[in-house]
């Protein structure tokens, strides 16, 4: 598609003669275009529709905060706490998971185990999804294969909790940890761990002291991407615990699209703006730390 | 997002133009709307097949029109894949069959954003609670076909926006291979010996047969239609006891073993225990002694469907004996049945094959459905989570 912008059209030789450069911003416009088109309206759509109230009768729209309100009460804010509270406890535990995982990856100098774990990685971490839920039905369900096998049942195992779900959670967030802070890793020089070493440092004093205050910004970052993964995800807790761990994606499924609640569209949207400030807040936190970054890893 | 430049309104501006050109430009109807019939009408404000001059005059301009959009409609449900083909070997008509597994929000969703695109649903068949809301919205398209007089009074909108085709009650499946005995009442299920068992296909606050699975549940337990709460204390009751199995039961589960009770549409249910049979699955269907509820989903046409012929002819065809007799051979219980009983047009054969059932079905009302509605979307996750 082509905009109507003002100095695209300016042939070369006129800007050469007043010695200037088209202006910088101009590299952007598709960018912008592309983020208007694809982020831009959804994001004013919600935002419009969250504070609209259609009337049923008179199809006449009004603006009032009510659905915000609703949105934030009763099962639906319980819902968005759990969603909240799974997703933190499955990025935390995630991360703590990844990380030494993908150290022992980079630090064991094996060209094939890297390319391998880093192969699988990439394709566990997508792996999502009614399919995903359906495996660990299959496998560690009331009837899988391995409840059965080893008894689990006795034992007091219910995949459907809570914790069943933050287990086939972590199935896609350890591979997507290992892949974020792979790179952050391979920073890490060799040369600083022998200069801690050489002045009688630990491991442990080293990891302590040097490697993680370097690592914390990537770590905090794998920490965001992963809480937003777990956050964002649907499909395999609708398959695999229905309402049995209230979780605001559910909610906003069942009040955007059913067969049951009829004019919860709206309602749909405020959840949904209430998820992206939820983000919003995450992402606050974030930045700021990550600005003392870079500067380490990229010397 | 965008540095405030006096230049960006014009850019951000122009962008909206752009964007809204682009969104604008895709899929226009083609102009079927014009088909004229006998007196001048249209095929769109036609009201019944005399507007066309007779069934014949409304074949040709279905014909003329060629293809038929439906949406939501699974072939595996109550044997609509039957009615598709029938319908298509019949007429000569294309169906286009999109997003199978939809619900009744998509439809109205798909109705209301796509308004004038040939992309847009010809018919819809709707939870009722939606055929009223579209109805009451102006969605839908009065249309009475030739057998509209012999619907039953409170199955139908008198200004014929919309009316029941099919329905089913909730039953309650089991494989009798897993299970030692199975439950034939709501009471049943929660002996201990069902532990981790026990399925909904669904969601109550999204799935219209797991709303169904509770409201019957309410009357097994002392509730009414006006009444829904004991059906959560039931489920309540059976999570509690570790009976209750969130997991959505579906025909994989169901082979799997994962949902060995499952409680569903006595349609659904009975025409899983066929598919399994040749897997060696005895998968037997029971209607609840002490909770039967009964639900029937409604048919409607698009006001702005761009095939309006094809439309009304496709909902002559349901609702005639061959449409009725296929759902019936799904195990659907079609609006026409008691009369069609009556005149002798009734598949004895598939009426003798359904789960049996004691007395004529009722319905709550739309205002005790909304209620109920409302009491599980604020109470059920309560009563199942944790």
């Amino acid at each position: 598609m082509t905009t109507a912008l003002p100095r695209t059209d300016v042939a070369p030789v006129a800007s050469a003669k007043r010695r200037r450069r088209a202006p910088g911003w101009l590299a952007v416009v598709p960018l912008l275009v592309f983020v208007t088109i694809a982020f831009g309206l959804p994001a004013v759509a919600i935002v419009n529709g969250a504070f609209s109230v259609d009337d049923a009768t008179t199809g006449a729209t009004h603006y009032t905060g009510a659905n915000l309100t609703a949105s934030l009460q009763g099962p639906y804010l319980t819902a968005l706490l759990g969603s909240v509270k799974l997703s933190a406890i499955s990025a935390a535990l995630g991360a703590l998971l990844g990380l030494p995982l993908a150290q022992a990856v980079v630090s064991s100098r094996s060209r094939w185990l890297r390319e391998a774990v880093l192969t699988a990685s990439g394709v566990l971490a997508n792996f999502g999804g009614v399919p995903l839920a359906f495996a660990f039905v299959a496998t560690l369900g009331n009837a899988g294969v391995l409840t059965v096998h080893l008894g689990l049942k006795d034992s007091g195992w219910d995949l459907y909790s809570f914790w069943g779900l933050v287990l086939v959670y972590l199935y896609f967030l350890i591979p997507l940890m290992v892949l974020t802070i792979t790179p952050a890793l391979d920073g890490l020089r060799a040369q600083w761990r022998e200069a801690a070493l050489n002045n009688g440092a630990t491991g442990v004093q080293y990891w302590r002291h040097v490697a993680l205050p370097v690592l914390a910004p990537s770590l905090l970052g794998g920490l965001v991407l992963l809480f937003g993964s777990a956050f964002a995800a649907y499909a395999t807790a609708a398959a695999m615990v229905g309402s049995a761990v209230p979780l605001v994606t559910l909610q906003i499924a069942d009040a955007l699209s059913g067969n049951v609640l009829v004019g919860q569209e709206n309602v749909a949207l405020a959840l949904s703006l209430d998820m992206v400030l939820v983000a919003g807040l995450v992402m606050a936190v974030y930045l700021p730390l990550q600005r003392r970054s870079a500067r380490w890893l990229d010397a | 997002m965008i540095v405030s430049l006096p230049r960006n309104a014009v850019l951000g501006g122009s962008l909206a133009v752009v964007a809204a050109l682009a969104l604008s430009a895709c899929g226009a109807a083609p102009d079927n709307a014009s088909t004229k019939t006998k007196d001048g009408k249209t095929a769109a404000t036609a009201t019944s097949a005399a507007d066309f001059g007779g069934m014949d005059a409304l074949v040709k301009a279905a014909k003329k029109e060629g293809t038929l959009h439906i949406i939501a409609v699974p072939r595996d449900w109550a044997n609509y894949g039957a009615l598709i083909d029938g319908f298509q070997k019949k007429y000569g008509i294309k169906i286009e069959d999109e997003s199978p597994d939809g619900t009744s929000q998509d439809e109205i969703n798909a109705v209301t954003t796509r308004k004038g695109q040939d992309r847009a649903p010809d018919v819809l068949d709707l939870g009722s609670s939606f055929a009223l809301s579209a109805a009451q919205q102006g969605l839908l398209a009065p249309y009475k076909v030739a057998s509209y007089t012999e619907i039953p009074e409170a199955q139908k909108d008198p200004q014929a926006r919309w009316y029941n085709d099919y329905g089913g009650y909730i039953s309650i499946g089991c494989d009798d291979k897993r299970v030692k005995e199975c439950p034939t009442s709501f009471k049943d299920l929660l002996k201990p010996e069902y532990k981790g068992q026990v399925a909904l296909n669904g969601n109550p606050t999204k799935s219209g047969s797991a709303f169904g699975g509770v409201y019957a549940a309410a009357l097994a337990n002392g509730g009414s239609f006006d009444n829904i709460q004991p059906g959560l204390d039931f489920f309540a009751k059976l999570k509690k006891s570790g009976n209750y199995t969130p997991v959505e039961s579906t025909p994989a589960t169901v082979e799997k073993g994962e949902t060995p009770i499952s409680i569903d549409w006595d349609y659904l249910n009975a025409g899983y225990a066929k598919e399994f049979k040749s897997k060696g699955l005895d998968w037997k269907v029971v209607i609840p002694s002490d909770g039967q509820y009964a639900q029937y989903y409604s048919q409607a046409i698009n006001k702005d469907a761009s095939h309006p012929a094809a439309a009304r002819l496709w909902q002559e065809y349901l609702y005639s004996t061959e449409g009725q007799n296929l759902w019936l051979q799904g195990y659907a219980r079609p609006a026409l049945m008691a009369t069609m009983d009556k005149a002798g047009t009734l598949d004895k054969t598939a009426a003798a094959q359904l789960p049996k059932v004691t007395g004529t079905p009722s319905f709550p009302t739309e205002d005790q459905q909304s209620k109920a509605k409302t009491v599980i979307a604020q109470g059920w996750g309560k009563a199942v989570s944790g």
